[in-house]
């Protein structure tokens, strides 16, 4: 056992953990945050998708012993039902999900995606690499492709998030 | 996952040195091959050092000309640097081709090195595998090997190193730079690296035991245009069937390496002589000696065409 | 409620709220992470423990000793259940293979333990301490090689779909004969995985005899059942709850050895259990999607009328399974007078083969739709005037029945026009745009609409709120804001005065979800008892029911208008009602249609094959919310994208099972695989399927994607591919030369 202390939506919160315990089951079951999903528990699929220090990670390959003070943002952080996120917002109205399993991800994934092209990280499909990428049909896409959605909403989702980068721009 | 301690190293010296004392440790820094394996128990380390905090993450000019890319510099970070977007294309293009973002935000230039193959045989622990468990046999020969191994396998083992980076750096004959517990450095080219299966595939690297990757150096741009082509079924977040990391110049000289044929990034510099007679002598000189399976021999061809499909780019 | 004679007009037909594209009531709570799955019920019941499920290690034969000494002394373990413990327990209805018990191993990584222990980490490692012996038997693994001891089999998907082992009309091998145009040819799907995102999960507590599982099933009646039947105990001490569901497409429909484990798990341990399947066990250890070989042949004059059609299947899976019904739409999609239809099944080792979304009719199209496609080019016919040649309106067997509605026509010709059909070169592999080669593809899409008997129960409270509680599911269908919505309509409230719960045996049962009937036939029975409910508020508020009308939250009779809550008093107002259907179903054919649009664009150097534009023109019935409905339909084009171009359970024949058992091995389409999707649903209103005059859309949507797909990329580059998925490697060897 080890304790770490994590900061967890803005708030402080010390955990005593077993070593192996993931930031995903430190965040689904010694915290009660289980808006964070296990999928795969591999990094295969994306529903673990969390941020920490501002960037998106898999919070399934990282063990939570690994983030002593780092700041680690959630589904959970990122709005309630009555006070939601414009993300999660535009998910609802774009119906940018089915069963709900991959949404906490596939949100969590797409703020951090719309920041990353904001910083000028290119992604696979960015045709000119000495260029900033632009907000696209095919980056939002590309950029998304971490995170499985099987009931096959993308098309939808990748509405809700152009709705929000053009609302950003 | 074995329980294991843990500790956080505060320098590489250090680390090498922990790495030394205690039997069965790992570094562990992105994590995320090693802890993926190792909840299926097919790593076991009992201790795990975290270099996470050893400042080993930026990217420095060196005096020849070339880039110094620090052992902890993540894979997005690698991408996104604007000298290696401007003269070291490939390797931005292949990082990028790689994983997910959330994995690249986390996964570190030598992480991307040591990542362990595919091979589903590998990753079922029901099932035999020399690299896994030295001795017991290879479930993958006779057995589903589409995405497995045309050259250079053995009959221990016909599993692929799953990089795409290193099939870029492969491509720009990059350094590896290394510490040891006793202190002495060394620098190991790329080529010599990662090693070819044979009759021990459970040894992958040329490291030894408690050896730690610091950096990996660039030399100067080689100029040209870049390319890294990976081909796969699915459009993203897939491993290569084959990928072709090229640099070519405008005489139609270059440079190229292959991922997704072998246990280790392939590249034949003799056969590069023939490239500017096309892909078709190239690669035929570049895949002499390929025994594919009945499952995987497309690769040969998909090999060539991809090539092909890169140099009329470079000509276009 | 019993549903005997085609719907007249009723109060659904205001449609102030039924058909209209609402968002979903439960969006705020999937979005933020605050709708709780199986796995995740931390308020359920205190001191929950952590189990972990051991799968076997061999395909077929027999546990001879599993040593356990290790993982009893492991830190933190409370209880290990082997299957050397226990005799094969009972199977459930719908399970071919054991769920546990017993030496014999039927399939890979069938459970053989669960270890329960304070945490997860301490469970799973003291998983990994079992030994394990086994004794192996040599096993049937190869499809192909099985055929020829493969026995005629009469099949019902138990989804909708179904044939006799051999249905034959008129004479179909002289009609075949004598055809001067024919056609016959071989196609193969693989074994697929639902992979639906949530493991299958199920956190079990017993309180002395009775037993309470939180878990994740689509069917949660036949789940109650087949739980109690298997442990051996009475249904009535099983309450099973189930109110988020991580996505199914079939493999939630049927208990499954998360619940057993658990439930046993906690006996042993004698603290409530959690646990999840792993996802690399969820392949092998669950059911799939089988295989076929099928074969087709179609006889036709030269004008492109059918004169002869044959559709056999051939499929495998365990000692008394069934077969995949491939040929179930082939007797009903097209005319022509001698006809053949017939199943045959092969035993085999393998993991269950079982319901998968649209069971028949999606491997099924994926040949046929196919063989269309090259019927039409030998006919020299367009593709979509051959299939509007052959249309029928009747059951082509049974011509006294007519198709309740059918618009397959219209869907073709609709989405020929907003394609842009006429700009498709009939001759293959002439259209270039850099490096890809481009091309498009129809299909037709079709699926039988199943009618099932399902329950509600309804609560009306004084302040005008209406709570329905049914044990209906919503597995990312929409069920929660259908079934809002059909309330709202018939007692007159707006959508935010009602309240759903789904998914709780304690509920009346519904039909649940499955075959695509869910939407149609819950919302009948939310009807049902509003109609209920309604006659009893106008009773209570000595009213005329007949007179009443319900709208903005008032009764209305006459002059007389009084608030809807009035009639609830303190007590509330509670009405039960089930719809059961009558024989409508015999006299007409219920079936839904598509048009499915595909262009494509296949790189021609590499032969990747990227899917550029889909259109799906749908006549399913009235569409109860289109937004909703047309999710159903973009992610079953997806998965219809995945099973054309990726999808494919890799089988070693030696070892017999699926090796590429995870998400990165198995692949299912990505973001950056699908391009914008559109759907088009025609104005339809089908009174013979309920009061709610709606059908099913979710299977439908998948029903003919493969094909389209498929026919579009033979359009682009000429290559035929007859074995499902359609990698690169099938293509490479006929493409140009690159420049």
């Amino acid at each position: 056992m080890a304790n770490v202390s994590i900061r967890v939506n803005g708030e402080g919160r010390a955990l005593t953990v077993d070593t192996r315990t993931t930031l995903l089951d430190a965040l689904r079951e010694h915290l009660q945050l289980t808006g964070s999903k296990k999928g795969c528990d591999h990094g295969q699929c994306g529903a673990c998708t969390v941020m920490v220090g501002g960037r998106r990670i898999y919070s399934c390959l990282t063990l939570a012993v690994m983030h002593e003070g780092e700041e680690v943002t959630t589904i959970e952080g990122l709005g309630q039902p009555g006070n939601l996120h414009p993300m999660q917002a535009a998910f609802v109205k774009h119906d940018g999900y089915q069963c709900g399993y991959c949404t906490p991800g596939q949100i969590c994934a797409s703020v951090a995606a719309l920041d990353e092209i904001k910083a000028g990280i290119p992604s696979h499909v960015t045709a000119d690499l000495t260029t900033a990428p632009q907000v696209t049909f095919e980056e939002i896409r590309e950029r998304m492709s971490g995170n499985i959605c099987r009931c096959g909403a993308y098309s939808n989702i990748v509405d809700a998030i152009t709705e929000v980068a053009g609302r950003q721009a | 996952m074995k329980p294991f301690t843990y500790e956080r190293a505060r320098s590489p010296a250090e680390a090498a040195t922990a790495a030394a004392r205690q039997p069965g440790a790992r570094f562990i820094a992105g994590g995320t091959n090693l802890l993926d394996l190792m909840k299926l128990q097919i790593e076991t380390p009992a201790h795990l050092i975290d270099v996470n905090g050893l400042g080993l993450d930026r990217i420095e000019a060196t005096d020849e000309g070339g880039l110094r890319i620090g052992a902890l510099v993540r894979n997005t970070d690698l991408a996104s640097d604007e000298r290696v977007r401007r003269d070291y294309g490939v390797l931005s293009r292949a990082l990028l081709a790689g994983a997910s973002g959330q994995l690249r935000n986390k996964a570190t230039t030598a992480g991307n090195l040591l990542q362990r193959t595919r091979c589903p045989y590998f990753y079922d622990t029901a099932q035999p595998c020399n690299k896994r468990q030295p001795g017991s046999g290879c479930a993958a020969i006779g057995g589903i090997t589409r995405q497995l191994a045309v050259i250079g396998s053995s009959e221990a083992c016909i599993a692929t190193h799953p990089s795409d980076m290193a099939v870029a750096m492969r491509a720009l004959d990059a350094v590896v730079e290394t510490v040891k517990a006793d202190g002495s450095t060394r620098r190991i080219p790329i080529a010599e690296f990662h090693r070819l299966p044979g009759d021990t595939p459970h040894m992958e690297t040329t490291l030894e035991a408690g050896e730690f990757i610091t950096a990996v150096t660039l030399p100067p741009p080689a100029g040209g245009r870049h390319f890294y082509r990976k081909v796969r079924d699915r459009a993203s977040y897939a491993f290569a069937l084959v990928s072709v990391a090229a640099v070519v110049q405008r005489d139609g000289t270059g440079r190229v390496a292959l991922g997704g044929v072998a246990h280790k990034p392939w590249r034949v510099e003799a056969a590069e002589a023939e490239l500017p007679r096309g892909a078709r002598q190239a690669m035929s000189a570049i895949l002499t000696g390929a025994r594919p399976t009945h499952d995987n021999a497309f690769k040969v061809k998909l090999a060539e065409r991809t090539l092909a499909a890169v140099l009329a780019e470079a000509r276009g | 409620m019993k549903f005997e004679t085609p719907a007249t007009t009723n109060p659904i037909d205001q449609l102030k709220v039924v058909g209209q594209p609402v968002d979903r009531i439960d969006g705020p709570r999937k979005t933020t992470g605050t709708a709780p799955y199986a796995y995740e019920r931390h308020d359920a019941v205190p001191n929950q423990a952590y189990g972990y499920v051991l799968g076997a290690g061999i395909a077929k034969g027999r546990v001879t000793a599993m040593d356990t000494a290790a993982a009893k002394a492991a830190p933190g373990v409370l209880a290990v259940v082997t299957t050397l413990d226990m005799p094969r327990l009972e199977k459930g209805q719908m399970n071919t293979a054991s769920l546990f018990g017993g030496r014999e191993i039927q399939h890979y990584h069938q459970a053989i333990a669960v270890i329960v222990a304070e945490s997860f980490e301490q469970a799973r490692d003291a998983a990994a301490m079992i030994r394990v012996s086994y004794a192996r038997a040599p096993g049937r693994f190869d499809l192909a090689a099985e055929a020829p001891k493969a026995q005629l089999a009469t099949g019902d998907s138990g989804e909708g779909s179904g044939a006799p082992h051999e249905d034959r009309t008129g004479d179909f091998e002289g009609a075949f004969a004598q055809a001067p145009v024919t056609l016959d040819a071989t196609y193969t799907t693989p074994d697929e995985s639902h992979a639906m995102m949530e493991p299958h999960a199920t956190i079990a507590a017993w309180d002395g005899e009775k037993l309470t599982v939180w878990t994740s099933n689509q069917m949660i009646a036949w789940g109650k059942r087949d739980l109690a039947k298997t442990l051996g105990i009475p249904a009535e001490n099983v309450r099973m709850d189930s109110p988020f569901i991580g996505g199914g497409f079939g493999g939630k429909l049927f208990l499954r050895a998360d619940a057993v484990l658990a439930a046993l798990g906690a006996r042993a341990a004698r603290r409530p259990v959690k646990l999840a399947l792993t996802r690399p066990l969820v392949a092998n250890n669950t059911t799939h999607r089988p295989a076929t070989i099928q074969r087709i042949r179609i006889g036709a004059e030269r004008d492109g009328r059918i004169t002869a059609i044959a559709h056999e299947s051939l499929s495998g899976d365990l000692e008394g399974g069934g077969p995949e019904t491939a040929v179930a739409q082939t007797k009903l999609l097209y005319a022509g007078a001698n006809r053949l239809t017939a199943m045959r099944l092969a035993v085999l080792d393998l993991p269950e083969g079982n319901a998968m979304r649209a069971p028949g009719e999606a491997p099924g199209l994926m040949a046929l739709e196919v063989a269309m496609d090259e019927m039409a080019e030998k006919l020299g016919i367009d593709p979509i005037e051959f299939r509007v040649l052959n249309d029928t309106q009747v059951d082509p067997e049974h011509p006294e029945r007519p198709f309740s509605q059918r618009q397959l026509v219209a869907c073709l010709r609709q989405g020929a026009e907003r394609f842009g059909w006429s700009r498709r070169n009939a001759t293959p592999g002439q259209r270039r745009e850099g490096r890809w080669l481009v091309g498009m593809g129809v299909a037709a899409g079709f699926r039988n609409n199943l009618v099932m008997k399902s329950g509600a129960r309804v609560r009306l409270d004084a302040g005008g709120g209406v709570t329905v509680e049914t044990d209906m599911t919503d597995i990312g269908t929409g069920s929660y804001t259908i079934i809002a919505q059909t309330a709202a309509e018939m007692m007159g409230v707006p959508l935010d005065k009602v309240t759903v719960r789904l998914g709780d045996s304690d509920f009346p049962v519904s039909a649940g979800s499955g075959g695509q009937w869910g939407g149609n036939s819950s919302t009948a029975g939310v009807y049902a008892a509003c109609v209920k409910l309604r006659e009893a508020a106008a009773q209570a508020l000595g009213i005329n029911s007949s007179e009443a009308t319900f709208a903005d939250g008032q009764v209305r009779a006459g002059n007389r208008s009084v608030p809807l809550g009035r009639a609830a008093g303190a007590e509330g107002l509670v009405a039960e009602d089930t719809i059961e259907y009558g024989g409508l179903a015999r006299r007409y054919q219920q079936s839904t249609f598509a048009g499915h649009f595909v262009e494509v664009a296949v790189d021609a150097a590499t032969g990747e094959t990227r899917v550029r534009r889909m259109l799906a023109v749908c006549a399913a019935g009235r569409i109860l919310n289109p937004k909703s409905a047309r999710s159903q339909v973009i992610g079953a084009m997806t998965m219809g994208v995945g099973a054309a171009l990726m999808e494919e359970l890799a089988v070693d024949k030696r070892h017999g099972f699926f090796v590429n058992h995870d998400l990165a091995s198995y692949e299912v389409p990505i973001h950056a695989d699908i391009p914008h999707q559109e759907v088009i649903f025609l104005d339809e209103v089908d009174p013979i399927s309920s009061p709610m005059k709606a059908k099913g859309v979710g299977e439908l949507g998948i029903c003919g994607v493969g094909a389209a797909v498929a026919n579009a990329i033979y359009n682009a580059t000429g290559v035929r591919v007859r074995t499902y998925p359609i990698t690169l490697d099938k293509l490479l060897d006929a493409l140009p030369e690159v420049a």
